[in-house]
């Protein structure tokens, strides 16, 4: 059984900002390995290959398909002040869906297979011509993405009406899961939780970053994702006020961007401890990897996490962490710290028991690495293609 | 002809309250904690008493009266007793009527529950003494046979034991050094002169602790006229059928509605349906058998996990760093001579702070995470820690000063 994929996505590596790209990818090749057959389209033209995939570009003007990951709405009428908003990436939906009926029409599919709400209008267009099942994977939508604080109506409404005209529902995560049946309704029965999974392919012996700090003894807790509301980075800074007051040799290091980004540093300055912050920006490949092997510890802090990709990123690049309840990975990680965004009392005791007692990160890791062999994208294309059968 | 010797293990931990890196120095009470999870000893005892030893006493107290043949025995932690005597001193003298019938013997241990014996000889020898003291306080017996917390047991043990003039000493009769003998004679430990060695038969104790309840088990469900078949059937190839188990395992790990209390019920009434069995207590089982080998123990055995050894308690990275914390302070404790402070360092040397932080959760997890009052073992291994950093301040300042009033 190999079945013909009409899959549909918005962004590729290295084009992406957030784990929407990633996961698709991951996603792709591992099914592709298992022998399905993956036309892949793209809202526009990048400069990707992808081994075994067929990419399409569907020419959507590049003004409506813009250069970032949609994050919410209110973020990106902060970032760009547009008016009236957001049209760009509904626009982009939209013109999406009008290419998609000349794509749909030249293939020869067995399955639609749709990522997030920017996709939904062409996924349904795609069933309409095709007539096949439709599969929607939700790695996100506007609800935890804004954290229930004034979700886009037009965005919700595309949700909706991509989650109804589904077949089958693929969350990221049972913390999803209950997003989709108690915030959209989806009936339980459609929906099938496939966790991500997560790749070994970095390089293990990058040159070590931040040395000077390591060398003065300097311990490093790591805040690594998009600096907005969804990812909580407030509460890493008051968590960090904390841990300063207890221990001052840690360097608490900010990679990423987003519209959070000043809030975070005038924060950090009111509370006195804008010195011991380091913000690097959005760092991607080596740069990253290299970020990720220096520090003693992650913190992933989010308000609201579908999943929490960077987690096991960190956890296969040797670094522990510290994850959120509020998140996907924290229902299926055994062998990580796991706390409550908003208690940072807690999230301090954690990040200084990991500095202070050494053999907490370093079972922590031991364990983590070996727990980390079940999160491979393998398993998670064996799900997605038991839901392709079930389907064809 | 095989005697049945019922042994029951009574132990409840002070688990150790959410204590946070900001309490070190400031917060001295470890123990107290007040919430309604499980980690608020006072509850959980109060729980366990409710669902097992209330009920479970009387019955083994009808049985008793019932049938004069029947005997049972218990291990006490000091740790549960005093906690008795403080919270619930009914239960306390429901155990006491047991034992006033003269039927029912007490054995010997750590007071603490602790894993002394492997890491200080002479603090060991200090809490089996304490115990001692205890238990002949409370029930006014003086124990003659030893076991050690977890049944942790060793060549090492046993030839401590029998200087000690133990009549006793009980074990897990595990394969890897009984080999093709059985568990179900006495047998004496290399190196030792007089002491026998009573086997924990786990293959018929097991079938009542974890599979009583467990319906795909092929032998579910358990009856007391099946079980006691088995038991007959040793007839000719055993003297002594130890059937050693947590006392919890009657209504708190088998749940009354399970049965279980109608199994136990049931269970004297069909052994002694066989003329040829009996029931003994380890020291009545020692005056009647000779032992019929040497076994060799020159490793640690327990009676936990599939690998019977003491990798539930000191087999990660966390686990063997808090243990050590904790013994490298004892000339440092002992030298303030402040009793709060030896208190609480010993209370902290409980076997089962150590078992929270166990990290083998794939093959036997599920036992593990039973028996868990914290979130993962890693919390539990904070908790620990940072109380016992607080203990490690108060030693420190306590040195300090001549007189001391931590």
């Amino acid at each position: 059984m190999s079945p013909n994929v009409l899959m549909i996505g918005w962004e590729l590596p290295p084009f992406y900002s957030g784990g929407l790209g990633i996961a698709c990818l991951g996603l792709i090749q591992a099914l592709n390995k298992k022998g399905a057959k993956i036309t892949f389209v793209l809202p526009r033209k990048m400069d990707v290959k992808v081994d075994g995939i067929n990419l399409i570009f569907a020419d959507v003007n590049e003004k409506s398909s813009m250069v970032t990951s949609y994050t919410s709405s209110s973020e990106w009428l902060k970032l760009f002040s547009i008016d009236p908003f957001p049209p760009d990436f509904i626009q982009g939906a939209i013109e999406y869906a009008k290419k998609m009926y000349k794509i749909a029409k030249k293939q020869n599919a067995d399955i639609i297979h749709a990522h997030d709400w920017m996709t939904y209008p062409a996924a349904i267009v795609a069933k309409e011509v095709l007539g096949k099942p439709l599969v929607v994977h939700v790695h996100s939508t506007e609800y935890d993405r804004t954290g229930g604080h004034n979700p886009n109506p037009q965005v919700y409404a595309i949700e909706k009406e991509g989650l109804n005209c589904a077949d089958v529902v693929i969350p990221v995560g049972g913390y999803m899961k209950d997003i989709l049946i108690n915030n959209y309704s989806v009936p339980e029965e459609k929906i099938k939780v496939v966790y991500n999974g997560v790749d070994d392919d970095f390089k293990k012996d990058l040159p070590p970053a931040l040395t000077s700090f390591k060398e003065l003894g300097y311990k490093i807790v790591l805040y690594l994702g998009r600096i907005t509301l969804q990812k909580g980075p407030e509460y890493f800074v008051w968590a960090a006020k904390r841990v300063s007051e207890y221990d001052s040799r840690v360097i608490f290091v900010v990679t990423g961007s987003g519209d959070m980004q000043d809030y975070m540093i005038s924060e950090a300055a009111r509370l006195g401890i804008l010195d011991k912050f380091l913000f690097t920006g959005f760092l991607r490949g080596d740069d990253r990897d290299r970020i990720f092997q220096a520090a003693d510890l992650y913190v992933m802090p989010s308000v609201s996490e579908p999943f929490g990709l960077v987690a096991l990123e960190a956890i296969i690049r040797g670094t522990p962490v510290l994850v959120s309840k509020q998140s996907g990975v924290a229902e299926i990680l055994k062998n990580a710290l796991k706390v409550d965004f908003w208690d940072t009392e807690e999230m301090a005791n954690k990040i200084l028991a990991v500095l202070r007692y050494h053999a907490l990160p370093s079972d922590l890791i031991k364990e983590g690495s070996k727990e980390i062999g079940q999160f491979s994208w393998s398993n998670s294309a064996d799900k997605v293609m038991g839901i392709y059968n079930l389907l064809i | 002809m095989p005697s049945i010797c019922p042994y029951f293990q009574v132990h409840q931990p002070l688990r150790i309250k959410r204590y946070r890196v900001f309490d070190v120095g400031h917060d001295h009470s470890y123990f107290d904690d007040e919430s309604d999870s499980n980690l608020n000893n006072r509850k959980v005892l109060a729980k366990v008493a409710e669902k097992s030893y209330l009920p479970a006493n009387e019955l083994i107290l009808k049985l008793l009266r019932k049938y004069p043949q029947f005997r049972v025995s218990y291990s006490f932690s000091g740790v549960i007793l005093e906690q008795l005597e403080k919270y619930l001193p009914k239960v306390l003298s429901s155990f006491k009527k047991l034992v006033n019938t003269g039927r029912v013997e007490i054995l010997s241990e750590t007071y603490y529950h602790s894993l002394a014996f492997f890491y200080s000889l002479g603090e060991f020898e200090s809490q089996v003494s304490q115990h001692r003291e205890k238990v002949e306080k409370i029930f006014g017996v003086k124990p003659k046979v030893f076991r050690n917390t977890e049944l942790a047991y060793s060549n090492e043990l046993a030839k401590w034991a029998d200087r000690k003039g133990y009549k006793a000493i009980l074990a897990e009769g595990w394969d890897s050094f009984l080999g093709w003998r059985s568990p179900n004679f006495l047998y004496r430990p290399k190196g030792t002169n007089k002491i026998k060695l009573m086997l924990k038969n786990y293959k018929l104790s097991d079938d009542i602790a974890f599979r009583f309840s467990e319906q795909t088990w092929s032998q579910w469900p358990l009856t007391a006229d099946k079980f006691a078949s088995w038991v007959s059937n040793i007839n000719g190839n055993g003297q002594v059928v130890n059937l050693f188990m947590d006392y919890e395992t009657f209504g708190e790990h088998q749940w009354a509605d399970k049965g279980i209390f109608e199994f136990l019920e049931n269970l004297p009434k069909e052994l002694i349906k066989h003329p040829d069995n009996d029931f003994v207590t380890p020291s009545e089982a020692v005056k009647r058998y000779q032992v019929m080998d040497e076994v060799d123990v020159p490793f640690i055995v327990t009676w936990a996990d599939s690998e019977r050894d003491l990798s539930a308690w000191v087999g990660n990275a966390i686990q063997t760093s808090a243990i050590d914390f904790i013994y490298k302070m004892e000339n440092g404790i002992k030298n303030t001579s402040n009793k709060r402070l030896l208190n609480d360092w010993r209370r902290l040397q409980t076997s089962d702070h150590f078992y929270y932080m166990c990290t083998k959760w794939y093959s036997d997890g599920d036992v593990h995470k039973y028996f868990n009052p914290y979130e993962s073992p890693y919390d539990a291994f904070i908790s620990y820690m940072n109380a016992a950093s607080d203990l490690k301040l108060r030693m420190e300042k306590s040195g300090k000063k001549s007189t001391s009033y931590a």
